[in-house]
């Protein structure tokens, strides 16, 4: 079908479209967690929050499932080494999405007020933290992280959980943040009414403001700190073996492929665009086309990150020689092709029945609809 | 060397937590398609009690399948953060059937279990039975493909040791597919949670008939689960795991420790029905045998002899002792990966890799290997009889039992006339339990009786941890149980209480117990 390094770009491509689907599906729903305690001020409005993405939320946590397992079938050994290193973050993430689930099914079939402040609480953390942490753990990469392998492929990771608290990958953790809660206000905007849009609009505007200035901040702390580069041959082709290789710590590297193809600055461009527009269409009241912007926008912090580090994925700032790329930590090739078959067939089904499932509860959420369905909605 | 403490805590975690998540599984996997039954009929009836039952009965799936989701992710994410060399030693094949599983069975299941809470009002009659029905597809799709993952642990098909990558990868994927030890233990697995949805549905049932109270409603649920349960253990029972017995080493070791069978027996072997294994000595104290059974279930005719354990363990010190040379010559190749030699000597010994890094638990250079080490990797290769065999014998007791209550309670709903007998209904109801019981005992035998392994015969568990601390795993240990028991707590409670509450719950004003302010409607 296609050769060896062709499926390995392809699978970088569909990591990163796998991710941005996970951002924009799952985003707004963990923004709308974010939002809930502070845009719903009565039980029902809370209620009517919840609501918006009752229906959805459970299929949208799917694409983080999946990005998961396409990232352990894909890229075993980035899976293995991220996930051990980064062990007590991952924990976080994961106790924090425990909350979910039982928050949106659990909270409304008791009437005590503690239980729901409680478990609105709970949805809070479990639509804040992991967004908070994926910025880190990506802020993280693109300094480096400190793993090495041995002979046998055994890796360890030498850092602390403390270590991955630095300023800047703290900053990036207020990208990711505030352009998810951006994500999340705008889609409440649009399924619901004032007093609860007009809230979740001038979260909007505040979020964009800071999501706007941190990544400006990231960019320009980005052209100060060393990137990664392979000094050695790279045969795309070759075996996947990341220990025959050397890498060295470059100022700049990070901007290496913005220069060497230009176009890739599309990325930066559609995150400012995407969020300068989306503000600009949820003022103007179409907060549905203001939706599409602001997923244009992860897109492109997303992608932004990629370009930058392409072709590394998880560079070693211990052992930069043992940095996970592209070309060295993929899966076989058979396997590569399998899945890109799965996919092909699979994620068009998905895109297909998902829409059908929005539009099968598309329109407003009221409290007068709360109201008439209280045992049967959230 | 790997601290055995690690590798304990790290299974401990592990095991914890894949049978938590599969308290919420197999009801998962049954109630479905009592859904899907129920609102069938709704459909093709019109009677309202059908629709009402489809959404009772949904209610309290409700509340089972989000732990059940909750708990799921947690297994996903531990492949990575504590079996990190497994993950890269055979992502390359076990990762794929669970991110097909993502694409094909869980996005299909999750989004239309929205549609089925949500969308009552939404959908016509039937585009909402269609929805129960894809969500029961993906369901099973789910379960099929975890247990084709699973099924390549206990025999790892269609993949091959490729030296320069260090790792496993996969070289025939439709043998992983219809991997025969992953179909039978699909069959075996998804049954298994037929009968556990339908002994929920009875048991409950059972509780309102013994309190008199939304009998037609109840009566109609008993009727349902008492026919789907009847079916659901006679595939258990009948298709169970015993198909997947003779294919793959792994089985035939299970087997053997299961059936405390240490000695190779002449056809058609006999069968134990209870014995006193005594490991220490490699015999059984006593036992009480019924002969030829063993042969015709094991294999499936008379002549065909069952290797015992000590035969096992002869023809295992062989491979480890073949599988050092395989560890020696990849250490070289290693080194220098253009030695034709060590290349040579790899290629003859490499089927017996796996069984040379079980001495890695002994011993880091394989040129200090002595025979006592070999002798302990020996003792590795057979899991402990005991826990195996008891396991076993608790989880097909059990078995046995519901198929005896779910034959009776069949018959008595045929009988209309009379109404079911109290003792069968209390029998019912204090039979709840025992599927879950019975779920967990296979589990665990399954997996207890696949050790020293991770993947039978390639890579040893000691080997395939993450290089974490071992306060690390005390820490996360310690968080999961926490996290568990309180999710559990909260969960039991809101189970029982809409138990008890019963069909009232809805707000129709059809039933017993409804809520004060619904009666207002």
């Amino acid at each position: 079908m296609f050769d060896y390094e062709t499926l390995k770009l392809i699978w970088w491509l569909l990591i990163g479209v796998l991710l941005i689907g996970f951002a924009v599906m799952d985003g707004h729903d963990m923004g709308v967690g974010s939002l809930l305690p502070f845009v719903g001020r009565s039980d029902v409005e809370r209620r009517v929050v919840i609501n918006t993405v009752g229906p959805h939320w459970d299929g949208n946590q799917v694409w983080f499932i999946t990005g998961g397992g396409a990232i352990f079938a894909a890229w075993p050994l980035v899976y293995a080494t991220a996930f051990s290193g980064f062990y007590w973050a991952m924990l976080a993430v994961l106790w924090a999405l425990f909350l979910r689930p039982v928050g949106f099914d659990y909270r409304s079939k008791i009437h005590d007020p503690r239980w729901r402040s409680a478990w609105d609480w709970g949805l809070f953390v479990g639509g804040t933290v992991p967004p908070v942490i994926f910025g880190v753990a990506f802020g993280n990469l693109l300094l480096g992280v400190p793993f090495h392998f041995d002979e046998n492929l055994i890796s360890t990771y030498t850092g602390s959980f403390w270590q991955l608290l630095n300023p800047f990958s703290v900053l990036c953790g207020v990208v990711s943040s505030s352009m998810i809660v951006l994500h999340g206000a705008i889609y409440l905007a649009h399924r619901t009414e004032d007093p609860i849009a007009r809230r979740a609009r001038l979260a909007a505007y505040g979020a964009a403001l800071v999501m706007l200035l941190a990544f400006s901040a990231a960019g320009l702390w980005l052209l100060h700190i060393d990137g990664y580069a392979i000094t050695s041959a790279v045969d795309g082709a070759a075996l996947a073996d990341p220990l025959t290789k050397s890498v060295e710590r470059r100022a700049g590297a990070w901007l290496a492929n913005y220069r060497a193809m230009p176009a890739t600055v599309i990325a930066p461009v559609a995150a400012y665009v995407g969020a300068i527009a989306a503000l600009v269409l949820l003022r103007a009241g179409r907060s549905g086309l203001a939706f599409i912007l602001s997923s244009v926008m992860l897109a492109g912090v997303i992608g932004t990150a990629g370009v930058s580090m392409f072709p590394f994925v998880m560079p070693s700032s211990s052992d930069p020689g043992h940095s996970l790329t592209v070309w060295d930590s993929t899966s076989s090739p058979l396997t590569l092709g399998i899945m890109l078959v799965a996919v092909l067939i699979f994620m068009p089904l998905i895109m297909f029945y998902t829409a059908w499932a929005y539009r099968v509860m598309r329109g407003k959420v009221t409290t007068a609809g709360i109201e008439r369905n209280t045992h049967s909605a959230y | 060397m790997i601290s055995e403490q690690l590798v304990d805590l790290s299974r401990l975690q592990f095991a914890a937590t894949a049978m938590y998540h599969f308290l919420f599984v197999p009801l998962t996997l049954g109630m479905v398609w009592l859904l899907v039954i129920m609102e069938s009929v709704y459909v093709m009836t019109g009677k309202l009690v059908y629709k009402d039952m489809t959404r009772f009965w949904g209610k309290l799936f409700g509340i089972n399948f989000a732990l059940g989701v909750t708990t799921g992710i947690t297994l996903e994410f531990q492949f990575g953060t504590n079996w990190a060399y497994y993950s890269h030693y055979v992502g390359d094949i076990f990762g794929a059937p669970l991110a097909i599983e993502g694409l094909m069975a869980f996005f299909l299941e999750s989004t239309f279990i929205g549609l089925f809470f949500f969308g009552w009002d939404r959908l016509s009659k039937p585009q909402h039975l269609l929805v129960t029905i894809l969500m029961a597809i993906g369901t099973n799709l789910s379960a099929l493909w975890i247990l084709i993952a699973n099924g390549w642990m206990q025999n790892p098909v269609g993949a091959e040791f490729n030296y320069e990558t260090m790792r496993m990868e996969l070289t025939d994927f439709w043998s992983v597919i219809f991997n025969p030890v992953a179909q039978a233990k699909f069959v075996h697995t998804v049954s298994a949670g037929y009968v556990t949805g339908a002994m929920f549905v009875l048991s409950i049932s059972a509780w309102y008939l013994l309190k008199g109270r939304d009998v037609e409603f109840a009566k109609r649920s008993f009727r349902i689960a008492a026919a789907f349960g009847l079916a659901s253990v006679c595939s258990v029972i009948v298709l169970g795991d015993e198909s997947g017995y003779t294919v793959g080493e792994s089985q035939q070791t299970k087997m053997a420790a299961i059936e405390s069978m240490w000695e190779t027996e002449k056809a058609p072997a006999s069968f134990s029905l209870v014995a006193w294994p005594n490991e220490a000595e490699q015999k059984n104290d006593w036992a009480i045998e019924i002969p030829w059974v063993m042969g015709l279930i094991g294999t499936r005719s008379v002549s065909k002899p069952i290797p015992g354990i000590i035969e096992i363990k002869a023809k295992n010190r062989e491979r480890i002792v073949s599988g050092i040379e395989a560890a020696k010559a990849l250490g070289k190749l290693r080194a220098n990966r253009s030695d034709a030699e060590a290349r040579a000597v790899f290629e003859r010994h490499k089927a017996d890799l796996g069984f040379g890094l079980l001495l890695r638990k002994y011993v880091t250079d394989f040129g200090q290997v002595t025979p006592q080490m070999i002798e302990r990797a020996v003792d590795d290769t057979i899991p402990r009889v005991t826990p195996m065999f008891w396991g076993f014998r608790a989880m097909v007791g059990i078995g046995f039992l519901m198929l005896a209550l779910f034959a009776l309670a069949a018959l008595s709903t045929l009988r209309t006339r009379s109404e079911t007998r109290r003792w069968l209904l209390k029998w019912a109801l204090w039979s709840l339990p025992l599927p879950w019981i019975a779920c967990e005992l296979g589990w665990f035998v399954a997996e207890y009786g696949r050790q020293p392994w991770t993947i039978y015969g390639v890579l040893p568990t000691h080997l395939s941890v993450s290089t974490l601390s071992v306060s690390n795993l005390y820490g996360s240990l310690a968080g999961f149980v926490g996290f568990y028991t309180a999710l559990l707590i909260v969960e039991l409670y809101l189970m029982q209480r809409f138990a008890r509450l019963g069909p009232g719950s809805l707000g129709t004003g059809r039933y017993a117990n409804e809520p004060i302010h619904a009666a207002a409607h």
